[in-house]
């Protein structure tokens, strides 16, 4: 291998250009799609008090589910350009895409960062991107959950495409295999409340690791850069 | 060899007339959602071709399929089809008792190897070798796949056949299996609904021995001439679904109004069936129309789903779990909120402590 992360960690810079423009483009695009397919999807599950009138004087519910049913597009398509991206960008951008299950050096910084979160151990591993518990996380939430959130929303959209609509022949198999439309539905939602988990861990995460830690995190995401200081 | 005595022969000698004939074929054709051309071919199919027998099983069930099925919304559909098929073997509807009863199966696979119907109502239950359900001093379960063994094709009537129904709620206690995981090596026509509405029953039936072919079937093998619409996708109170106005109460204003009952636990977004299109009892009603939700009684495991009573239910995919998705994911969101709130505060005293610490040495 050429440089890795560990040489320029090694060689200890003042900033480093981690998240190319794409990726942190992404990273708002998505956050934006989650929020507005959680309070969306959330308010198709448990509907807001009644509105009065006539009903062809309003369309409500028929908005809700058109949001989100285009931020679902948005949340799709920018998970498969993200993907992408991880193949032809710089070395950080595909740490989310994969885990390195196969290298040692990988389990020693997992194992090391958990405790360092477990207050056993002083001082973060050291990484440019993320380390080997944020990249997990990052990799469960994002790639899995994400593509479940994906198979699960475009099957459930195929439902009232129709049969042997587009997205009925790509992903209708998905309501069998769940167990029918109903539990595709509760395990859909529970996707969404996981989502929220991470939410609430990954902003903790990311603040925490700005005001205590000697790198950049915040504005990393923003600017792409990640600062260090002594 | 002799010839075999096709549909027509057998209803003009049950006293049906010609003209009742043709307009059951005309109905018929109609109910299947087919040309008004298709009439004269499911005529000429009845005239010409030899009569395919029905042999009807009844396993764990509580009969409500045959129930529907003779009580078919058009009398004449009803005759008609009964005048076919009950005349082999349907231990509820024929005369014939006893060993005289038992005898006609085998007769029938004498007969008709690898041609006739086979169409099942209720399901076998597996555990102690299959005691729950016991025909004839046997197993219903050795009775069902012996006879599934010579037959051409099964139709699994109801809920129970397609996917186990009530019987087989957890926990089961008797092993209530679907056909379909039990026969392996027949094509299989899945009519589900708890029970099925009479004029799906009549119509498949009709499409199978007229045109002697499986009609069309969707991935979970039920036809798609009925199935393949939720009934969400097809009720009348959608408009309401779409402005957002819903019954919160069944004695509320909504209710009075006829607002759509998705907050109160229809269940009409996930059921495909044909009851917000065809209704029941020759299109009198059907259950959203009288003002109570779907209970989605046509899907699979709808009876372990939880509530019948809410839109969010559990998932009826773990064993025992019996929270809803929000309350699950609720509670994971919680529990992440108080942990984070831990952790921050348990950082900050140790970032503080450690600075303190710091401070001294350094000073
Ligand atoms: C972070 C991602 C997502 C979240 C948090 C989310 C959340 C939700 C929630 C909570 C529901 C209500 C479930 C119910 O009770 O029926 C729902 C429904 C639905 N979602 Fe999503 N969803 C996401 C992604 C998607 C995607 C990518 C699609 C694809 C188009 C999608 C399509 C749908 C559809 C079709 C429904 C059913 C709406 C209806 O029939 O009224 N979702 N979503
Ligand atoms: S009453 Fe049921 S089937 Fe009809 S629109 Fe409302 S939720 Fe859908
Ligand atoms: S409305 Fe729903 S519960 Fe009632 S018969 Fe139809 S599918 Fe079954």
């Amino acid at each position: 291998m050429a440089t890795t992360a560990h040489d320029i960690e090694r060689k200890t810079p003042k900033a480093v250009y981690v998240f190319e423009a794409p990726v942190r483009i992404w990273h708002w695009v998505h956050a934006l799609s989650i929020v507005v397919l959680s309070v969306t999807g959330y308010l198709i599950a448990n509907p807001l008090p009644s509105v009065g009138g006539e009903a062809s004087q309003s369309f409500l519910m028929g908005n809700l589910r058109l949001v989100h049913f285009i931020a679902g597009y948005v949340f799709a398509i920018g998970l498969v350009v993200r993907i992408y991206w991880g193949f032809v960008g710089n070395r950080w951008s595909r740490e989310l895409l994969y885990l390195p299950l196969w290298r040692g050096q990988w389990w020693r910084d997992l194992f090391e960062e958990i405790k360092y979160y477990l207050f056993l151990r002083r001082e973060p591993t050291n990484h440019v991107a993320h380390n080997a518990l944020a990249q997990a996380a990052m990799w469960f939430f994002n790639v899995v959950l994400g593509l479940f959130m994906i198979f699960t929303g475009f099957a459930l959209y195929g439902e009232g495409l129709g049969l042997d609509s587009w997205a009925d022949r790509l992903f209708g198999w998905v309501i069998p295999l769940l167990g029918g439309s109903q539990s595709v539905r509760m395990l859909h939602i529970v996707g969404m409340w996981l989502f929220i988990v991470f939410a609430i861990i990954h902003i903790y995460m990311a603040l925490r690791a700005d005001i205590m830690s000697k790198a950049s995190s915040v504005s990393a995401i923003i600017s792409g850069w990640r600062i260090y200081r002594d | 060899m002799q010839q075999r005595e096709t549909f027509y022969d057998v209803m003009r000698r049950h006293g049906i007339t010609r003209r009742s004939f043709l307009k059951f074929c005309s109905l018929t054709a109609a109910g299947l959602g087919l040309g008004p051309e298709f009439a004269g071919k499911i005529a000429h199919a009845l005239e010409t071709k030899p009569r395919t027998p029905v042999i009807w099983l009844h396993g764990l069930e509580c009969t409500c399929c045959t129930e529907s099925f003779i009580r078919s919304g058009n009398p004449l559909a009803g005759d008609v089809v009964l005048s076919m098929i009950s005349l082999d073997y349907d231990d509820t509807l024929m005369a014939a008792a006893g060993h005289q009863a038992e005898e006609l199966l085998e007769q029938t696979i004498e007969k008709y190897d690898g041609q006739y119907i086979l169409a099942c109502e209720g399901n076998p239950p597996l555990n102690e070798d299959g005691m729950y359900c016991i025909q004839a001093g046997k197993p219903y379960v050795e009775k069902l796949r012996h006879m599934a063994d010579h037959c051409k094709a099964i139709i699994a009537w109801g809920s129970c056949a397609s996917w186990g129904c009530v019987q087989a709620a957890r926990p089961n206690p008797t092993r209530a299996t679907p056909i379909h995981k039990v026969i392996l090596d027949k094509p299989i026509v899945k009519v589900p609904g708890c029970p099925p509405i009479a004029e799906v029953m009549t119509g498949v039936i009709t499409y199978m021995i007229a045109f002697d072919r499986l009609p069309e079937l969707d991935r979970q093998g039920r036809p798609k001439m009925f199935y393949s619409q939720r009934l969400h996708d097809k009720c009348y109170r959608r408009p309401h679904f779409d402005a957002g106005q819903f019954v919160e109460h069944f004695d509320d204003e909504g209710a009075r109004k006829g607002y759509c009952l998705y907050k109160v636990g229809c269940k009409g977004p996930t059921t495909y069936n044909a009851c917000s299109t065809l209704e029941w009892n020759d299109g009198l009603s059907w259950p959203v129309k009288s003002g109570h939700g779907c209970l989605g009684c046509a899907e699979d495991n709808f009876w372990d789903k939880g509530s019948f009573y809410s839109a969010v239910t559990n998932f009826g995919v773990m064993g025992g779990a019996e929270a809803t998705a929000d309350k699950v994911g609720g509670l994971l969101a919680g529990a992440a909120a108080v942990g984070v709130a831990a952790h921050a505060a348990v950082s900050a005293a140790t970032h503080i402590a450690r600075r303190r610490s710091e401070e001294t040495q350094n000073g």
